[in-house]
């Protein structure tokens, strides 16, 4: 492309959002960047223009209006309920507002590309499902709930807005569960866990990414050429048993009904938030295949799962006391995490 | 458990059970092999084929089951291809697929490159506490295009029984007659793949596990697809699920080229069904062939 862009992100201040456009900021193809979020992003990004929006309403198709956004990434889907604040919520947040964005989008002439990020959730779990899952299975997700079901919905979305305006790239990104030493994910907390509840009789093999693929891929997917529906995960599979063994972990093997009373009250005490579609993959898992995503925008991640999962082990930062101010843990961990990393600190813009 | 009882072993089984412990417990660097499995430190493949473990311990034990108490007599095993991809099409009986692990054994010992079977397994076996990972762990995988279609891409050997439960579990009078071979699906993807087909003829399961009647209603209630009564079981309880010591033979017979159609020819539904009844019929009259040439069941 010869013209530079001009980049809108939503969900500019969790995790993949806030990455991708520290990313972003300094790259020469970028002549506009554009956040949306509720909150401010917890770190300074350069050249930023930040709007406070929420993506449910109309006030977004002016924003589109009014920046000549030419791209879209849409990371503002959510996989955990916890932090948007329960489940009606997490849908009003994942569903609505992928279809309220959409809808705005498609009255936008300058859109020319549209990035979603989905999850490898929409081919739910289940035992008879292929153990390397292509792009093209046709899940029987009738049985999907929770994230998975988002996911399915909105990416519903996205198909429909292809097919209405064939002149606009659409890429959707299916990424596999992240992991890494400062992301904050349903995994990630299920890790940390001093005794790892597993499934009695079941070990499903784990695929994962690392947050640095994630958001490797997320960038390829927006500056090289390509359009259509993409599995992101890191090469390789460990079994859940191997994963806990790696990590010095114990495993506590519960029956598979009674695991799902346990997730409930490890949720109340604000342990581990793992929801029902989370419990059938510590029971049946999910692999997918990434050879489409590596042809078509050279996708190579650095991390194998196996990888994944010793830098999990190593290079893990810590999780800081809650501070007054009330920010979720989870972004001021990121928060040290990225000005340790960026050079202009906390300049202001 | 006030009135549990000590069945003795028959010592002959017992020292087939001693010799199979010994093996692994002498095997060459087992030390490394422990410290390795505590330290999660070893490899697996996207499907979950775990070699390391398959070699130091489950195929050991399966060995005095294929040597010593169904004594498999293995035929024409190096008409396997020694790379590149394969369809292994067997029948299927015995009302606990030990033919599977039977066959996969057969290949992993004695073909001269000692290659792994991916045996395709339905649902059922997936949903099971236990046997679902052992058999990801075997090596073998979920029965479905995407899978066989992933595997023959690697260039690997993909083991398919085409009638299923159909064959598993079908009665004592029906012994040695193969079922309708599923819906062909295995020769679309040959076809398509151009993989050759190696049918296979396995002798033994039939009497290894004998199914005079099947509970219909049983089987519903628990969703399996069958509820086996057997000359042991349900009568002598879990013991029962212990297989008869039947003579077995498994004929690998020559590798049918698939190369030979047209690009399209997966699309053509009759020669789909011809394929699937010519190479049923095949593998029938090695069946009986072999059955024939075993003699007793037993001795």
């Amino acid at each position: 492309m010869t013209q530079k862009r001009r980049v809108l992100v939503t969900g500019v201040s969790r995790f993949l959002g806030l990455r991708l456009a520290k990313r972003l900021e300094s790259d020469p193809e970028v002549e506009a960047l554009i956040g949306v979020d509720l909150e401010e992003p917890p770190v300074n990004i350069r050249g930023l223009e930040f709007v406070r929006a929420d993506i449910r309403s109309p006030m977004i198709a002016r924003v589109l209006e009014a920046t000549k956004a030419d791209t879209i990434i849409h990371t503002n889907i959510a996989s955990s309920p916890a932090l948007l604040g329960g489940r009606s919520q997490m849908k009003e947040n994942n569903v609505i507002g992928t279809m309220q964005l959409l809808a705005a989008a498609q009255r936008a002439e300058n859109v020319k590309k549209v990035v979603m990020r989905s999850s490898t959730a929409v081919y739910g779990s289940r035992s008879g499902e292929p153990s390397v899952i292509p792009e093209d299975y046709a899940s029987r997700n009738v049985h999907l709930v929770g994230y998975g079901k988002d996911c399915a919905e909105a990416e519903q979305y996205g198909r429909d807005y292809s097919r209405r305006r064939p002149d606009v790239d659409v890429v959707i990104l299916r990424t596999q569960n992240v992991i890494g030493p400062t992301v904050r994910t349903t995994m990630t907390d299920y890790f940390k866990l001093p005794v790892v509840p597993t499934a009695l009789g079941f070990d499903p093999r784990l695929q994962l990414l690392h947050e640095e693929d994630a958001v490797d891929a997320l960038y390829d997917a927006v500056m090289k050429d390509c359009k259509g529906i993409f599995n992101v995960a890191g090469n390789g599979v460990v079994f859940l048993s191997q994963a806990i063994r790696m990590l010095g972990k114990i495993p506590a093997p519960l029956l598979a009904p009674a695991a799902q009373s346990t997730a409930a009250f490890l949720k109340r005490f604000g342990l581990v938030d793992f929801p029902a579609d989370q419990l059938r993959l510590i029971m049946f898992g999910r692999v997918v295949s990434t050879m489409r995503a590596k042809a078509a925008f050279g996708f190579e991640p650095k991390f194998t799962t196996k990888a994944c999962i010793q830098d999990f082990r190593d290079h893990r930062i810590d999780e800081l006391p809650p501070d007054p101010a009330g920010h979720p843990v989870w972004e001021r961990e990121l928060f040290e995490y990225l000005n340790q990393k960026s050079d202009n600190g906390r300049e202001k813009v | 458990m006030a009135d549990a009882e000590i069945i003795p072993l028959d010592p002959k089984d017992r020292r087939d059970a001693q010799k199979a412990l010994e093996a692994v417990a002498n095997t060459p660097g087992i030390e490394d092999f422990i410290r390795r499995r505590l330290s999660g430190d070893y490899e697996v493949d996207d499907f979950g084929y775990d070699e390391e473990l398959n070699r130091t311990i489950l195929m050991p034990l399966v060995r005095p089951l294929y040597e010593t108490y169904f004594r498999v007599r293995t035929l024409g095993v190096d008409r396997i291809p020694n790379e590149g991809s394969a369809l292994l099409i067997a029948n299927h009986s015995g009302t606990i697929p030990l033919d599977a692990v039977m066959m996969q054994y057969a290949v992993a010992a004695e073909h001269p490159e000692k290659r792994l079977v991916r045996n395709v397994g339905a649902d059922l076996v997936w949903d099971l506490p236990l046997i679902g990972p052992l058999g990801r762990k075997g090596g073998n995988v979920v029965a479905c295009d995407e899978d066989t279609n992933e595997l023959i891409r690697r260039g690997e050997l993909v083991g398919v029984f085409p009638e299923g439960y159909k064959g598993t579990g079908k009665g004592w009078s029906e012994r040695y007659k193969l079922q309708r071979f599923g819906r062909g699906g295995f020769i679309e993807v040959a076809l398509r793949t151009k993989t050759p087909i190696v049918p296979v003829a396995i002798v033994g399961a039939e009497e290894a596990f004998p199914m005079i009647a099947n509970l219909k209603g049983l089987a519903r209630m628990f969703g399996f697809p069958y509820f086996p009564i057997t000359p042991t079981f349900p009568l002598f309880g879990p013991l029962g699920l212990l297989p008869l010591p039947s003579r077995w033979v498994i004929e690998f017979g020559d590798p049918i080229p698939m190369d030979t159609y047209p690009d399209d020819a997966s699309e053509d539904a009759m020669l789909v069904f011809d394929l699937s009844d010519q190479i049923r019929d095949n593998i029938q009259q090695m069946v009986l062939r072999n059955l024939k040439k075993r003699g007793g069941a037993f001795f």
